[in-house]
């Protein structure tokens, strides 16, 4: 290894030329990364992380341009390579992983053809050859019956496998750089944890670099060695996974680490803190620090005059931080909010009983095909939530959940099984047959806050339709009816005015929030709410419902496949896998000892920031089963990692009542599970 | 596979049956009229109702409609009363003239507009683009029989170097050959326009995937990269739309026929409506209904050929 | 060439901030809509076309020079473009370009106001279809794909052959036909917007069917429907002088463009401007409808 760096970019700097003009996103990006290393590249959306990889492999699109700055690879400027240089280069020196594997695959092509490509482009080497070196690599990526996968097409394949195709397909040609741009976005956890298992793996057998992009922090440490923070375009601190995650300096890092609901943190004891304001846009820059109008501790003029560069700090090797007063700040003024440590305990009456609750669905395997399936997306459900507290329900992609919430909110009927709002039941009463009360009792916050708001309608007809439908009110109290909810969720009464495209994520899911409470719900039934928010976003709308909740006395249950969250915000837990509950319960008790093996996975996928976590986890190789290939006995068992014989596949697991309404759903006995198992 | 074609057999039984019936009441709207129609304007009242009871057009429409459908199985399409012959042989004549016309125009389309549409959508935006876009737009927006007054003005009038009219009689010192020179190019121009930007319209939003980012950043050449991985994902939305274009070019191109005086199977059908030939415009229409969801079927087809997701 | 109007920003690292992309609400908003024509160079040629014909069909009775059915028998020896017949006059020595003035009205109300019908009937067929899906979306998808395996000349042939033709009959019968393709776009659109969370969010507050399909859904489609509506109407307009061409489209003896074509097409080698400035008027309008259409495409798919 030579000491020149292996990639270096030097004064970076790209602008998108938008119908509002030259909008710069790279505002003077500077890093390098020696052979062999890993570097994380964290921030959130917006900071231009996806411009630096894209820019790197010099595919910025016709809108892109750098407009100034050196990209040097093996010493040869990027910048000014022809297309011919760039061409030998792409795929063979420096390759990259996406973040959609569906999409990036091409689906009229077996997956075979698409590795098999690499090579004989830029080998030339024979069909016969590239076939077995894609082979060999598919058998590296820890693809089962890598024959068989050569023939598929993409979509007859999972997302797990699929994004192993396209990594197969990355390293395929050894490159010396691999850019993984959000590899694992999008990914079920448990998934996500057995990819950066396997890139942790191959990064060691086949010395390559990797840039490693990643909006989730936990994720990068798992992987890099270093990690550099980015905001607005530029990069605000770099250093070692462990130098970031336990002395970061920037302000703008520690706001970043303060609002992740990381272990440990919940809502009793250590509440999130979200980062004040929302990031500016691009084309609004002033010199000075792009974080100046955020952070807490900016002193205007030295903040904001000039532009501030990386400086190493002092006694501290390798971790450059771009703020000016990094030395005056306390190196670990972490901020630690309090807030009234609320009774969580007190039993209260249910509101929301289910029992037994079943759905299915009848489904076409394909558009063609004669055989339809049945599947069964909910079997005997049996759950309970308490007034006036948060029940949340995790799982992974398929286990139910979402069809639990549609069923509670009558947008669709079970099949079987009861589920009582208040003493009402209403498992089979459709959302068009319930009353004005019922429907009030019960409204929804949902995931996606692109989709949750009408483009067509503004926020103040919204939130006013809603009034006027569930309260019935008359049209001249709507705009102060608005006004009020607006201000319940910290939204200006200006907002009324505006139309969805012209909010922020955050704010629209403010938005739907105050949408759902113009009903003065018992109930709100919130699917996902922040998963698609950035981690300060994210904070804020998570204090807002628990502060909603402490305020209205709402019952919330919350719907997420992120358990940190869920640990966070939650007083109790259903654990779901393929329709079932598997695990039931207070959340202190859920994410102790004794779990249930799935609960168990799912806990030790959940990515930490800790650099120093062991390697005690527990990864399931095995991909959800389909449809028909769910064994008749307990559900996890094709997967799961402590299985006892037979009797996980033919019998269904017995429901084990432990202490406190505990329940679990498995075949080892508790006492035996809880001998084996480590809080995790 | 199986479950495709008879599911399509099965719509294609239905439209016939439904085109049949609502064409055939249409003809015979009133019990007299189809009487009147045959005999003209001149005839005296009797001699229609005479012709009407002969006909047995007195009794109830339903009954009728199962007589007529149980002779078009039996292969009896009647007498064309403009033709004065049966409307089997002048269906068969005219629809020959027009295939061969529409296998020559569907021979240029399809490899013209595969061209130009993968060549301007290939790189939105760009000069090549733009001018495929307009002059396709363009040339689509012209009617046929206007496209047909603006080339027969330069290439007959003006240049005198090709006949006005397409007989499929050589004469006049013109081959068949020089006769079809202009209908086909009128029928090309005006039907490619379309298809370039359907196709056209598709590389656009393949080129925006990210399985061609993935492509271009493997290191593939532009060339290989529109081949081997645009080209056959651009084509299936369009392909459905391509094999449709055989419904237009036999049963559309009334007005290029018209024009240039081809005797194909939609002037045919012009003539037999003017001249209110029922049995051939029955006869006719289902024949175009035919056409037309058999080519569906074709576009369908295609289409599962194209697309494994579909295969399953 | 990398004009204004092509740029398409796909990166996701751009955040523009939203005061730039949309305009604040305040002010008349159709001029809003205008001015963001004037970003595309095909939106601004074809609604200049479009525009400059409607100006003129509206002023037919005002800046004509002649009475459209006026013979003049002078300009029947020497028909072609004089001082007195600017654009020449035809066989019975009626000036050109007072037909094709007074042409132009006819077409004008006869092909938008089939298309308003054709995507009335449209969106409430389309919506249905999609929004309750099952049997009623299948008979009326099924319903829809028979009237669209009709060739559409030949039924326009069998029907105005026995309901004779009038601009009533005609805009009936073009509105029949569009409906269907008006349809299938609403349909497809309905499928996937009705499994927007908004939809649920309006079901979950009690709305009507009838609400959420108009209010709720239709409004969201809009984008795709005026651009097929413009495309729609440009197609109209063949369709109308095709029909004429025939000789079954208005009846004579006021001005239609396609009757002119035929009316002179005989004499094409010796007076071909008889046959060509017809013909140019009714392109150049197509034109100017599908430049439009492409126009707002563009800008459609930018948003």
């Amino acid at each position: 290894m030579t000491d020149a760096p292996l990639l270096d970019v030097q004064g970076l700097r790209v602008a998108y030329t938008t119908r509002a003009g030259e909008v710069p996103v790279l505002t003077g990006l500077d890093l390098s990364l020696r052979a062999g290393e890993a570097l994380g590249l964290v921030g959130e959306s917006g900071c231009g992380k996806s411009t630096v990889a894209l820019s790197i492999m010099r595919y910025l699109g016709r809108a892109g341009r750098i407009t100034a700055g050196r990209i040097l690879f093996e010493g040869r400027d990027l910048v000014s390579l022809d297309e011919g240089a760039l061409r030998a280069l792409r795929g063979r020196r420096i390759a990259m992983v996406y973040q959609d594997p569906m999409a990036s695959l091409n689906p009229v092509m077996t997956v075979g053809r698409q590795l098999m490509e690499v090579p004989m482009v830029h080998e030339r080497v024979d069909a016969a050859a590239a076939r077995a070196r894609a082979l060999a690599m598919l058998r590296e990526v820890r693809l089962a019956d890598p024959e068989a996968v050569m023939d598929r097409y993409p979509h007859q394949l999972s997302g797990g496998q699929q994004q192993r195709i396209v990594i197969a397909m990355a390293l395929i040609a050894e490159p010396a750089l691999l850019i993984m741009d959000e590899p694992t976005t999008g990914l079920d956890v448990t998934v996500e944890a057995a990819v950066l298992d396997l890139v942790r793996d191959l990064r060691r057998r086949h010395d390559s670099a990797i840039l490693f992009i990643s909006h989730n922090l936990g994720t990068v440490a798992r992987v890099c060695d270093r990690v550099g923070v980015m905001y607005r375009g530029e990069l605000v601190e770099e250093g070692s996974v462990r130098q970031i995650f336990t002395d970061p300096r920037h302000p703008y890092t520690r706001g970043l680490l303060d609002c992740l609901p990381t272990s440990g943190r919940d809502k009793r004891h250590a509440p999130l803190i979200p980062i004040a304001g929302q990031v500016e846009p691009a084309s609004a820059r002033t010199p000075g620090c792009g974080f100046a109008s955020r952070c807490p501790h900016v002193e205007t003029g030295r903040c904001t005059t000039r532009a501030i560069a990386l400086a190493t700090v002092e006694d501290d090797a390798g971790h450059r931080v771009a703020c000016v007063r990094v030395d005056e700040l306390a190196q670990a003024s972490r901020r630690r909010a309090t807030l009234a440590v609320r009774d969580a305990q007190a039993p209260t009456a249910p509101v929301i009983a289910v029992r037994d609750l079943h759905k299915s669905y009848e489904r076409r395997r394909a558009r063609l095909a004669a055989r339809k399936d049945v599947v069964r997306a909910l079997v005997d459900v049996e759950l309970t939530a308490a007034r006036r507290r948060t029940l949340a329900v995790v799982g992974e992609s398929g286990c139910g959940k979402s069809t639990l919430a549609k069923i509670l909110t009558g947008i669709e009927v079970a099949t079987g099984g009861s589920v009582t709002l208040d003493g009402i039941e209403v498992a089979a009463l459709p959302v068009d047959a319930r009353d004005r009360t019922l429907k009030r009792k019960l409204q929804m916050v949902f995931q996606n806050p692109d989709s949750t708001l009408n483009p067509s309608h503004t926020v103040g007809y919204a939130i006013g339709r809603a009034l006027r439908r569930l309260r019935e009110r008359a049209p001249a109290d709507v705009p102060s009816g608005v006004a009020r909810l607006l201000e319940v969720v910290k939204l200006g009464p200006e907002m009324a005015a505006r139309r969805p495209r012209q909010l922020s994520g955050g704010e629209k899911q403010r938005v739907a929030i105050a949408r759902a409470l113009a009903g003065d719900p018992d109930v709100i039934v919130a699917d996902e709410p922040v998963s698609a928010l950035d981690v300060s976003v994210q904070a804020a709308v998570i204090n807002l419902l628990n502060e909603i909740q402490a305020e209205r006395g709402t019952t919330l249950l919350f719907i997420s496949h992120d358990l940190a969250v869920v640990r966070y915000l939650a007083d109790h837990v259903a654990v779901m896998y393929l329709g079932t509950v598997a695990e039931f319960g207070a959340v202190e008790r859920v994410f102790a000892p004794p779990y249930h093996p799935y609960t168990e996975a799912l806990l030790s996928a959940v990515p930490v920031l800790d650099p120093d976590a062991a390697a005690s986890r527990i990864v399931l190789e095995a991909p959800l089963p389909r449809g028909d290939e769910v064994p008749r006995g307990c559900p996890f068992a094709t997967r799961c990692p402590r299985r006892v014989g037979t009797v996980c596949d033919d019998v269904p697991p017995p429901v084990q009542q432990l202490d406190g309404g505990h329940r679990i759903a498995r075949h080892i006995p508790a006492k035996e599970l809880a001998a084996r198992q480590v809080p995790l | 596979m199986a479950r495709f074609v008879a599911k399509h057999l099965l719509f294609l039984l239905l439209t016939l049956l439904v085109v049949s019936f609502l064409v055939f009441t249409l003809n015979e709207f009133s019990p007299g009229a189809v009487a009147r129609k045959v005999l003209g304007a001149y005839a005296t009242q009797e001699q229609v109702d005479l012709l009407t009871t002969q006909m047995g057009l007195d009794r109830p429409l339903l009954v009728r409609y199962v007589d007529y459908v149980r002779a078009v199985l039996s292969g009896d399409l009647g007498q064309s009363a403009r033709f004065k012959a049966p409307v089997r042989d002048v269906i068969a004549r005219h629809l020959a003239n027009t295939a061969f016309l529409a296998a020559i125009a569907f021979a240029c389309i399809v490899p013209l507009s595969m061209i130009l549409g993968v060549m301007a959508g290939m790189r939105e935006g760009s000069r090549l683009d733009r001018v495929i876009l307009i002059l396709s737009t363009v040339v689509a927006s012209i009617p046929e029989f206007a496209l047909g007054v603006f080339l027969a003005s330069v290439f007959v009038v003006w240049l005198g170097w090709l006949p006005g009219t397409a007989t499929l009689v050589a004469g006049g010192g013109w081959s068949v050959a020089a006769q079809l020179v202009l209908p086909v190019a009128v029928i090309v121009l005006f039907d490619a326009g379309y298809v370039v930007s359907m196709i056209r319209a598709s590389m656009v939003e393949v080129m925006q995937r990210p399985y061609i980012r993935t492509a271009v950043l493997k290191g593939l050449s532009f060339r290989r990269v529109i081949l081997k991985h645009a080209l056959r994902n651009a084509m299936l939305t369009p392909i459905t739309v391509i094999m449709l274009q055989i419904n237009y070019l036999v049963a559309g191109v009334v007005v290029v026929e018209t024009v240039f005086a081809y005797p194909g199977f939609g002037r045919m059908m012009l003539e037999a409506t003017l001249f209110k030939d029922i049995a051939l415009v029955e006869a006719g229409a289902l024949v175009a209904v035919f056409l037309a969801v058999v080519t569906n079927i074709l576009g369908d087809l295609a289409y599962v050929l194209l697309d494994p997701r579909i295969r399953a | 060439m990398t004009t204004p109007e092509t740029l398409t920003p796909i990166a996701a690292d751009v955040v523009v901030p939203s005061s730039l992309t949309t305009p604040r609400a305040g002010g008349f908003a159709g001029w809003r809509h205008l001015a963001l024509v004037t970003e595309s160079v095909p939106a601004t040629v074809g609604l200049a076309i479009v525009l400059a014909w409607a100006l003129l069909a509206l002023l037919a009775p005002l800046i004509a020079p002649y009475a459209p059915n006026a013979s003049d028998l002078a300009a029947l020896a020497r028909p072609t473009p004089s001082r007195a017949h600017w654009l020449g006059s035809d066989h019975l020595g009626r000036d050109l370009l007072s037909r094709i003035l007074w042409g132009a009205r006819p077409v004008l109300v006869i092909a938008p106001l089939a298309v308003l019908g054709a995507a009335a009937l449209g969106s409430l067929l389309g919506l249905t279809a999609g929004y309750y899906g099952r049997w009623i979306g299948l008979v009326i998808t099924r319903a829809c794909d028979i009237v669209l395996s009709f060739p559409v000349i030949i039924l326009y042939m069998i029907i105005l052959a026995h309901f004779g033709s009038s601009a009533w009959n005609i805009i009936g019968v073009l509105t029949l036909t569009k409906a269907p393709i008006i349809a299938r776009i609403v349909r497809g659109m309905t499928l996937d917007l009705r499994e927007r969370e908004y939809v649920a969010a309006a079901k979950m507050r009690g709305e009507s069917s009838l609400y959420i399909m108009l209010v709720e859904i239709l409004p969201n489609a809009r984008g795709p429907l005026i651009v097929d509506m413009c495309l729609r109407t440009g197609y109209n307009v063949i369709i109308i002088g095709v029909l004429g061409f025939l000789g079954i489209g208005l009846p004579p003896p006021d001005p239609d463009w396609g009757g002119m074509v035929k009316d002179t097409y005989g004499m094409m080698m010796v007076w071909p401007h008889m046959a060509l400035v017809p013909c140019a008027a009714i392109s150049s309008l197509v034109v100017g409808f599908n430049l439009l259409a492409v126009g707002l495409r563009e800008l459609g798919l930018r948003d």
